[in-house]
């Protein structure tokens, strides 16, 4: 059946009208999926008010300042959280009608020279920043946080560090395990993935994707396509750490196969290559997630998933099963048979899915906000969250959280 | 992190090798020890009995001499072998045995493939400061326990590099993904490309100058860039030539080359009135052989997008673009603006304008006023030359408007017996049309320019060799001066330039007698 897709918002050509028949015309807006795109389209004005704490500057605006970097890394979903919430019609300035509260600390903006966030101060900011709400405001202690949400956009979200070894060891924060986390990390049965998180996408900076976009007739005529690091020279040169071997894997079981386009190059191609790349991997790194997974969905690559048992964003709003093709770290050297084998029209039928513009809305954070991105659906994921449940007020005499409990180091305060 | 772990490893290493000499002795001696295992183990040995003693340093001995011919891998592979089997395929016994097999096919072909030249005390650390397996279950499990989460069958820590037995493409594989690749294509065309391509019919005025080689082998580039169908009809002014014959026949496109009665005259009034004759001629020829298609009207001095043949797949009955003008000044001299004609110097482009709902409203022309006075009138003069009114290459006619019967033809298009009849100025393809408002803006309302139009000649009386091919070969009139000749002695000295030829034809005329062609010595014309 001849199908015709109108064209995504963000694409300058229009067509002229021709005569053809409407029948042929792609349901726009709507996604195939089963019954998931339904919730992609949920608006959640009216149906949840989020109170905004007014922080003193130390816990966000003063790191920002120091560090401008902050604004195009990978984690700064928290920076423009905050500040969508500043002027979204969901706000409330009244805490007393409030369902949620946020507060607004940048936990991820203390940079290396290099550009790295250093984990290292964050569990102290965002303790220091628990009590200082608690304390200049009642409804922290009412219910010990279980209806404030914190983003927690780092490598091991509210676990601080980047190495999982660590990060396992430390657990997430004791002050936010009663609160919501919205956090880009999530693996099943894993320590820093708390029940009732969010799942979100990392930042990728939609202007710039949007600057390279590509005639979408243009064949796609590579099968897979890769860039990034296989071996982590600087950190694990022989490799086994780094992606649990799943990349280096990749590397040495098809660096000379024709059909796999995968370099540690930068290439100034990069989004146009996509462009025209049938599968996009996106194995793991030192974390499950990666923002490959979101430009593979903008671009229309499917994605190709290794990361053992990663819990993908939003993934009550986009059937990702239906989207993208999962492989086991263990099948690694089976990748190549795996994808040829894939029949051509589940191909067809991924590409199809792909190709709705409310998929590729829904994993970025637009400046200024578009109706159907990455914020309306973490407002609605917490829409869909409500109403609270009976155990979220404290009862009286009820315990709340122990402040003196966690690590030494992140007691101090800041 | 590597080195702090120094004394860990040691104390690992010593374990390790305590276990893996137990571990060799059960596998029946085809492994042994990571032969730097065995350096801790001599610390260790140092207080058993001197046979014990003896027997550990032959172990280490044998464990070096593995080492030597498989490389430090050696011991890796062992430690992988004993512990990773618990830990890391804990969930069916079938998964670790072929873990197992997994893990000596690493040795085989990781040995060959690597290009670390890490030795083994490096490896050892590495080795070393994996959680000792035992560990990492319990571990996580005491973790686990403490957040009531069930135990993650994936591990944190080192893991191995799946590699497999022969890491190179099955060819049926690769022939499946192409099929999947075709396929991919096909619905790409299906969904995003012009549905039924149509044919493309390029009418081009022409005729034999000097720049006319220049003009059709950038326009002939363009064409056989064209993915649709295409038929270049060319109309020659004069007839036609041989020269423009095997232009057009190297091209490999299908040409329809139509002679033309008149010569192209001098000066840019007329040549344009005649190539308005000769394009109203190439669409009478159309409409004889019933030629269907879009016609594109591409000048040979033309510069064409490749947009433009995608955009005119559109049009219904008539369409308009929009054209970048190239005054071309020629000489140094800019046609001097004063301030107020550089600010209300509009676009220079030709086309169709839209009011807000996307409906045709009016042309933009190229204001011609600053030119006045300063325009070329003769071909080939260094002066600008500029568009007169709406150019024909800004217009594009569905083929069947001219038939004299097609189907849906609407009544606004005049019959093109009825056009230049009287000799009358054919100024641009709406005198085609009984209503202009019924053109069609292409290129997104005629905000995108499709094509350029220039116009660079060479003076009229111009030489240049006929077919661009150099026929006769040209006389050497200088003598080279590195041939062989006798040689010229020491009185020619350098100074003596312009009386060189003159006692270098004496000369060449005294040896004229051996056997040198003639052509070379004759005399330069002075």
């Amino acid at each position: 059946m001849d199908v015709k897709p109108t064209l995504f918002f963000f694409s300058q050509r229009r067509r002229i009208k021709t005569v053809e028949s409407d029948s042929d015309q792609w349901p726009a807006g709507k996604s195939n999926g089963a019954g998931a795109g339904d919730v992609l389209e949920d608006d959640p004005i009216g149906k949840l008010k989020v109170f905004v704490y007014e922080m003193p500057r130390k816990y966000n605006l003063n790191l920002l300042a120091k560090d401008s970097r902050c604004l195009h890394h990978m984690f700064a979903a928290e920076i423009f959280m905050h500040q969508f919430l500043l002027t979204s019609p969901i706000r409330t300035l009244n805490p007393e009608e409030a369902d949620w509260f946020y507060t607004p600390a940048y936990t991820t903006c203390d940079l290396t020279p290099q550009g790295f966030p250093l984990p290292f101060r964050a569990p102290r900011i965002m303790r220091s920043a628990v009590r200082y709400i608690a304390e200049t405001w009642p409804y922290w202690n009412r219910t010990d946080g279980a209806d404030h949400f914190f983003l927690a956009p780092h490598d091991f979200g509210a676990c601080f560090h980047y190495q999982e070894e660590r990060a396992v060891e430390r657990g997430i924060l004791p002050v936010l395990r009663r609160a919501t986390l919205v956090q880009t990390f999530g693996q099943r049965n894993h320590p820093c993935l708390q029940d009732g998180s969010i799942t979100i996408p990392p930042y990728a900076n939609p202007r710039k994707m949007e600057a390279h976009l590509i005639n979408p007739a243009t064949p796609r005529s590579i099968f897979v396509y890769f860039r990034g690091l296989f071996y982590d020279m600087g950190n694990d040169p022989e490799g086994g750490y780094y992606a649990r071997g799943a990349r280096a894997a990749v590397w040495e079981n098809f660096k000379d196969n024709p059909l796999f386009d995968i370099s540690t190059e930068h290439p100034a191609t990069y989004y146009e290559d996509m462009q025209r790349a049938i599968f996009c991997l996106c194995p793991l790194g030192w974390a499950p997630w990666s923002p490959r997974l979101v430009e593979a969905v903008v671009f229309g690559c499917i994605p190709v998933i290794i990361a053992d048992d990663i819990v993908l964003p939003f993934s009550d709003a986009i059937p990702w099963n239906d989207i993208g093709v999962f492989v086991a770290e263990d099948d690694v050297p089976k990748l190549d048979t795996i994808l040829s084998s894939i029949p051509l029209d589940a191909v067809i039928h991924k590409q199809r899915l792909l190709a709705s513009p409310a998929m590729k809305q829904a994993v970025l954070f637009h400046q200024p906000a578009r109706p159907g991105d990455a914020f309306t659906q973490i407002l609605n994921g917490l829409a869909r969250k409500l109403p609270h449940r009976k155990g979220v007020f404290l009862e009286e005499g009820e315990k709340g959280i122990d402040w003196n409990q966690g690590l030494e180091s992140d007691l101090k305060p800041w | 992190m590597m080195k702090s772990l120094l004394p860990q490893s040691q104390l690992r290493r010593s374990a390790a090798a305590a276990a893996s000499a137990a571990a060799a002795r059960s596998s029946g001696g085809a492994s042994g020890g990571g032969g730097a295992d065995g350096v801790s183990s001599d610390a260790g040995a140092g207080g058993r009995a001197p046979a014990t003693s003896t027997f550990w340093f032959l172990l280490h001995a044998l464990c070096c001499l593995v080492s030597l011919f498989l490389g430090f891998r050696f011991s890796r592979l062992l430690f992988f072998l004993l512990f990773s089997t618990t830990a890391l395929y804990s969930s069916t016994s079938s998964s670790s045995s072929s873990a197992v097999l997994r893990a000596t096919t690493t040795t085989t072909t990781t040995t060959t493939t690597t290009t670390t030249t890490t030795n083994t005390f490096t490896l050892s650390f590495a080795a070393g400061s994996n959680p000792p397996p035992s560990n990492p279950s319990n571990h996580s499990a005491a973790l686990d326990d403490a957040a009531g989460h069930t135990q993650s069958h994936v591990v944190v820590g080192r893991h191995g590099i799946r590699i497999r037995p022969w890491p190179h493409p099955d060819p049926v594989e690769v022939m499946r993904a192409h099929r999947i690749m075709e396929r991919v294509q096909e619905e790409q065309r299906r969904w995003y490309g012009v549905k039924e391509p149509r044919h493309v019919l390029v009418v081009t005025p022409t005729y034999s100058r000097a720049f006319q080689a220049l003009h059709l082998t950038g326009l002939l580039h363009s064409l056989r860039n064209v993915p649709y169908p295409l038929t270049w009809i060319v109309v020659e002014a004069g007839g036609t030539t041989n020269a423009t014959a095997s232009l057009l026949a190297r091209s490999g496109l299908t040409i329809v080359h139509i002679p033309f009665p008149d010569r192209m005259p001098h000066d840019w009034a007329d040549r344009h009135a005649t190539e308005n004759r000769m394009r109203l001629h190439a669409l009478r020829v159309i409409r004889e052989r019933k030629m269907d298609g879009v016609i594109v009207f591409a000048d040979d001095s033309n510069v064409h997008s490749m947009e433009l043949f995608d955009e005119v797949q559109k049009v219904q009955w008539m369409g308009a673009v929009s054209v970048g003008i190239l005054a071309h000044t020629g000489t140094a001299d800019q046609p001097r603006l004063s301030e107020e004609d550089k600010q209300n110097m509009p676009l220079p482009v030709q086309g169709p304008a839209c009011n807000s709902s996307g409906q045709l409203a009016g042309w933009h022309t190229f204001n011609s006023l600053p030119f006045t006075g300063k325009t070329a009138t003769v071909v080939g003069e260094a002066a600008p030359v500029l568009p007169r009114g709406l150019e024909w290459a800004g217009f594009v006619l569905n083929s069947r408007m001219l038939w004299k019967e097609a189907d849906g033809k609407p009544d606004w298009v005049k019959d093109l017996d009825a056009v230049g009849e009287n000799g009358e100025e054919i100024e641009n393809p709406l005198i085609l049309l009984n209503d202009a408002s019924s053109v069609e803006p292409l290129g997104n309302c005629g905000k995108k320019i499709l094509l350029w139009w220039l116009r660079v000649e060479a003076r009229a009386d111009s030489k240049f060799p006929q077919g661009w091919v150099i026929e006769p070969p040209l006389e050497v009139v200088i003598p080279a001066k590195r041939t062989p000749w006798p040689e010229t002695t020491t009185e020619l000295s350098s100074e003596l330039v312009d009386t060189k030829p003159d006692q270098e034809d004496r000369r060449l005329s005294r040896t004229n007698r051996s056997s040198r062609s003639r052509s070379t010595t004759k005399r330069k014309e002075n």
